[in-house]
């Protein structure tokens, strides 16, 4: 039977289980095969913190979302125009964000009474007619997949485990996916278990003819690869940009990288990935709590190194006090915070950007530090090497606010050649720079008022440093009011200063007379943008910019904020950079928030801008 | 059998095997800082911290190449006080920046300063990781039983009951014995000293720096302020022979009056008459024992009462260092798989091109 192939531009797949079914390495592997097909995509992992909670259940319901287009996209997609579900929780904790019409493919095998039950079913949803404005093909994947097993000497648990490889082989072939990544991959992973290596490989491809013969399937669709711009491409993470950027800015610098951390959702893969390349010199240190992470960050810089620690909001809370020594010791320090819903331990696996204030103010006494926040997985790259170009040349801690969908969602990136990367190089002091051979550790630099950086080891540079307040160019312990009053406002100075060094923000604002700008930050700017996108494309006119830098703002942000009569602010938090905004340029911009621990949707954020242009004219 | 002062581990030390030695022959005075030195007079701090400035010309270290992080109290002042680099952070924490340092950095001998209250209380946790993982420090945690800096609330080692400006009906805790401490982490070097007895004191300080790994010396010291005399039975030349076990390796354990330390029924070591049970019932000091078990036994002499107190290296042992094992898996990752290419890593995984 020949099946119809039809032209799609973009699809928006969920697939749905349990915990235990596989669903992130499901979703995961399809992202690849999406990648290398060269279509444009985002993705949103959703999963729960528990590790494993009871099977079956609503709480245990893991999700991952792809949205792949022939186009530049920028969102992972409001609402799934597939939802695999792989058991009645699965289907009912998803449910209400698929649209009427919309296909859903179902593991029947699963929808048992025991199962129904257990989500309150009280009927099946498969018989009992509520599902009838859906596309729904029920296929029994894990009775077909044991069936296609039987032959592989492994256990029947085994067998069914590998069910989600037999629904990736089916949604394979209705997407037209190239294989190749696919198998190659199954056989890394279980080299060491060739049977059942076999075994997954064979499920995925009676995945994949299942989904060529059956008559439930009638046609298979096709989007053709999106144009990007010329380059080398592979799909990232945010976490996994980020550790790359980090290696980059060590590279660049020319310093070791040293990493102290303790684990936490969602910044543990950070570690993870930086403990694989020890070839590049780089030491990662698992502390006893976040404390130790960031101390021993800060003593590794002391002792001239690229000192980093990676953390979410409850470790930024404790490292708060050494943030603070690294500010008034200035040394280089590169703090990433990949935020989480909170407060406390609040939602570890889903995002918020509700830690800006923190960053910005969450330390005793007057304590300005850098602050950066990367607006797309890719992002995160570019935005780790700006951290340690800023902490390096200003001797500053600099905060990057990334975030828990950043971290695990995913996008195309174009690889940046090492050539086009920037040169870090820094300068320590080797020599005394003071009357008499003294050396001042507190002399500043004329242009960035940062201080020397004089490592041990040196000869005739030795000094102390401390929390305790430092004379101005000698360091040695001060309690002069008027030493005090300077050196406050010199290390404001500083910070402030570094406005001066970075790109001013950038409008997008095609038609060049909108009314309404909507200005965000953080990991929000994909979500924005296609709000936007939706605005114009039904002839509205709003303006686009988004902040990267947060502290110190961009020089030009003031002026930007009054060209506009209007300016929404829409954060995944209660208003905070508005509430910063409004602080420091009286301008009155329209705070928008949501906090459910999960993305804007375009269509929200569509919606929320119209008013506000109709409130305009 | 090693000799009377035989301070150091059985393959000979490396606590300094990666650090530079210099040729300069310094003097005191040149780890002496320009900086006024501002502990109350009478602090038992002037006495470590000269015995400190004397003992550092004796390791043929560069200045350069030393390095003192300190935390938040008294004792944690000291860093200003030498001219070496320094860093004086915040309470409790400075074994956690010490640890950074010296993993990254085996080129230079790294000392913490810290005090009971510092190093015990709000800042335990990190003590007994960086001495499990045996980083290449040396910790002096100078122990006055007593929060001084401010002004005089009990501290982790205050014995129980004490009266003091936050209990003034007696503290209700019981205290920590820091050499019991530091070898329930199995320290690989635990030591104890006394502010006053300046040469032992120096002693143990060589034998500390000479260590590979962590090294952890308790000096007991007396703040004059606010719990002055809270080691006078120790110092009092009448007493002091009779409290005082001097611990010295291969020989026998034995107080100035006639009693020496037996092994009890559990293993336990007791305090006995030497003239009843034989000279050659004594226990032997071994500080190189793998099993830190005989050295805690040794740590529990002296509790509650200071009646027998144990002064002198509690334990030795040669154990591969936390940065010499760290630095192994850089080197060996560079010679099993090349250099980092920045590029290649870049480039890596499944890729496309695009036009």
């Amino acid at each position: 039977m020949t099946k119809q192939v039809q032209q799609i531009d973009r699809v928006i797949i969920r697939f749905a289980g349990d915990s235990g079914d596989g669903m992130q390495l499901t979703g995961d592997r399809f992202t690849q095969e999406t990648a290398s097909f060269g279509n444009d995509l985002s993705t949103l992992p959703n999963f729960p913190a528990e590790i494993r909670a009871p099977a079956g259940t609503l709480p245990g319901v893991s999700s991952f979302q792809l949205h792949f287009a022939d186009h530049d996209i920028m969102t992972p997609g409001d609402a799934p125009n597939v939802l695999v579900a792989m058991n009645p929780a699965a289907l009912k904790a998803n449910i209400e964000d698929v649209p009427n019409g919309a296909m859903i493919i179902v593991n029947t095998d699963e929808f048992t009474k025991r199962n129904l039950n257990k989500v309150g079913y009280a009927t099946s949803p498969l018989e009992d007619g509520s599902l009838a404005e859906f596309k729904v093909s029920a296929v029994p994947l894990t009775s077909m997949t044991i069936k296609a097993l039987e032959e592989f000497d492994i256990s029947k648990k085994d067998a069914e485990r590998a069910k989600n490889m037999f629904a990736l082989g089916m949604l394979s072939w209705m997407y037209n996916r190239p294989t190749e990544g696919t198998l190659g991959f199954l056989k890394d992973k279980f080299a060491k278990k060739p049977e059942i290596m076999a075994a997954n490989i064979a499920a995925f491809q009676a995945g994949w003819n299942f989904g060529e013969t059956t008559e439930d399937f009638a046609v298979s669709y096709e989007i053709k690869p999106a144009t990007l711009p010329s380059g080398t491409y592979r799909n990232i993470t945010g976490n996994l940009a980020i550790s790359y950027g980090l290696i980059a800015g060590s590279e660049l610098s020319g310093l070791p990288l040293f990493l102290g951390s303790y684990p936490i959702t969602p910044a543990s893969d950070i570690l993870h990935e930086l403990s694989k390349h020890k070839r590049f010199g780089v030491r990662t240190f698992q502390a006893e709590d976040e404390i130790a992470g960031v101390g021993a960050a800060l003593g590794a810089a002391f002792g001239g190194a690229l000192g980093v620690t990676t953390t979410s909001g409850p470790g930024m809370v404790l490292k708060a006090e050494t943030i603070g020594l690294a500010v008034t010791t200035e040394l280089p320090l590169v703090v990433i915070d990949v935020q989480r819903a909170g407060p406390s331990t609040g939602m570890p696996t889903k995002t918020e950007q509700a830690d800006l204030l923190m960053a910005m103010f969450g330390r005793n006494g007057e304590s300005p530090l850098p602050i950066l926040a990367p607006r797309s997985p890719a992002d995160c790259f570019d935005i780790a090497i700006e951290a340690t170009r800023i902490a390096t040349q200003y001797r500053t801690p600099v905060v990057v606010l990334s975030d828990g969908y950043l971290a695990n969602g995913s996008e195309p990136w174009r690889i940046p050649g090492v050539a086009e990367l920037p040169d870090l190089s820094v300068d320590f002091a080797t020599e005394a720079n003071g009357e008499d051979g003294k050396f001042l550790p507190y002399l500043r630099d004329q242009e960035t008022l940062a201080r020397p950086w004089a490592v041990p080891g040196t000869t005739g540079l030795e000094h102390r440093i401390g929390g305790i307040e430092k004379s101005d160019g000698s360091g040695d312990i001060s309690y002069s009011p008027a030493n005090h009053d300077l050196m406050v406002r010199s290390r404001q100075g500083k910070i402030d200063g570094i406005a001066r060094d970075i790109a001013p923000l950038e409008v997008d604002d095609p038609s060049g007379d909108a009314d309404v700008l909507v200005l965000g930050w953080g990991g929000t700017y994909g979500s924005i943008g296609a709000g936007v996108r939706r605005i114009r494309r039904a002839g509205g006119k709003v303006a686009q910019a988004h902040l990267r830098h947060l502290s110190p703002f961009p020089e030009n942000l003031g002026e930007v904020l009054r060209s506009y009569e209007r300016v929404l602010v829409p954060e995944i938090n209660m208003g905070q950079l508005a509430l910063l905004l409004r602080g420091r340029f009286l301008v009155d911009v329209i705070s928008y928030t949501k906090v459910r621990g999960l993305p804007f949707k375009a269509e929200e954020l569509a919606g929320v801008i119209q008013e506000v242009i109709d409130g305009a004219e | 059998m090693p000799s009377d002062n035989d301070f150091s581990p059985a393959e000979g030390s490396g606590g300094l095997e990666l650090v530079p030695r210099s040729d300069a022959s310094y003097k005191m005075k040149d780890f002496k800082s320009d900086q006024e030195v501002r502990w109350c007079p009478g602090c038992g701090d002037y006495a470590i911290l000269a015995a400190f400035q004397g003992f550092l010309p004796q390791l043929g270290v560069p200045r350069e190449n030393i390095v003192i992080i300190s935390g938040i109290g008294c004792s944690s002042r000291f860093p200003y006080y030498l001219s070496t680099y320094g860093m004086h952070s915040i309470h409790g924490r400075a074994p956690a920046i010490a640890t950074g340092l010296a993993a990254s950095r085996p080129d230079l001998s790294v000392w913490v300063i810290t005090g009971d209250g510092d190093g015990l209380s709000i800042g335990g946790n990190h003590l007994i990781h960086a001495l499990r993982r045996n980083v290449n420090i040396n910790v002096l945690l100078f122990n006055n039983r007593i929060y001084g800096l401010t002004k005089g609330q009990y501290s982790p080692t205050s014995e129980s009951g004490k009266v003091t400006k936050s209990s003034p009906m007696g503290s209700l805790d019981s205290p920590f014995n820091p050499v019991s401490l530091a070898l329930g982490a199995e320290a690989s070097f635990v030591a104890r000293t006394i502010d006053s007895d300046r040469k032992h004191l120096t002693s143990v300080l060589r034998a500390a720096a000479d260590h590979k790994g962590a090294s952890f010396v308790e000096v007991y010291q007396n703040c004059p302020i606010f719990n002055d005399d809270a080691f006078a039975p120790l110092k009092d030349s009448d007493e002091r022979e009779m409290r005082l076990l001097r611990l010295e390796h291969g020989e026998p354990l034995r107080f100035g009056n006639g009693k020496g330390v037996v092994r009890g029924e559990y293993g336990e070591l007791t305090v006995a008459d030497t003239a009843e049970i034989g000279e050659d019932q004594l226990v032997r000091h071994d500080a190189h024992r793998a099993d830190p078990g005989y050295a805690f036994a040794l740590s529990r002499l002296d509790y509650p009462a200071f009646e027998h107190v144990p002064v002198g290296i509690f334990r030795s042992v040669e154990q591969p260092s936390y940065d010499e094992r760290m630095n192994q898996q850089v080197a060996h990752a560079a010679a099993e798989q090349g250099d980092g290419d920045l590029g290649a890593l870049l480039a890596s995984g499944d890729t496309w091109t695009v036009g």
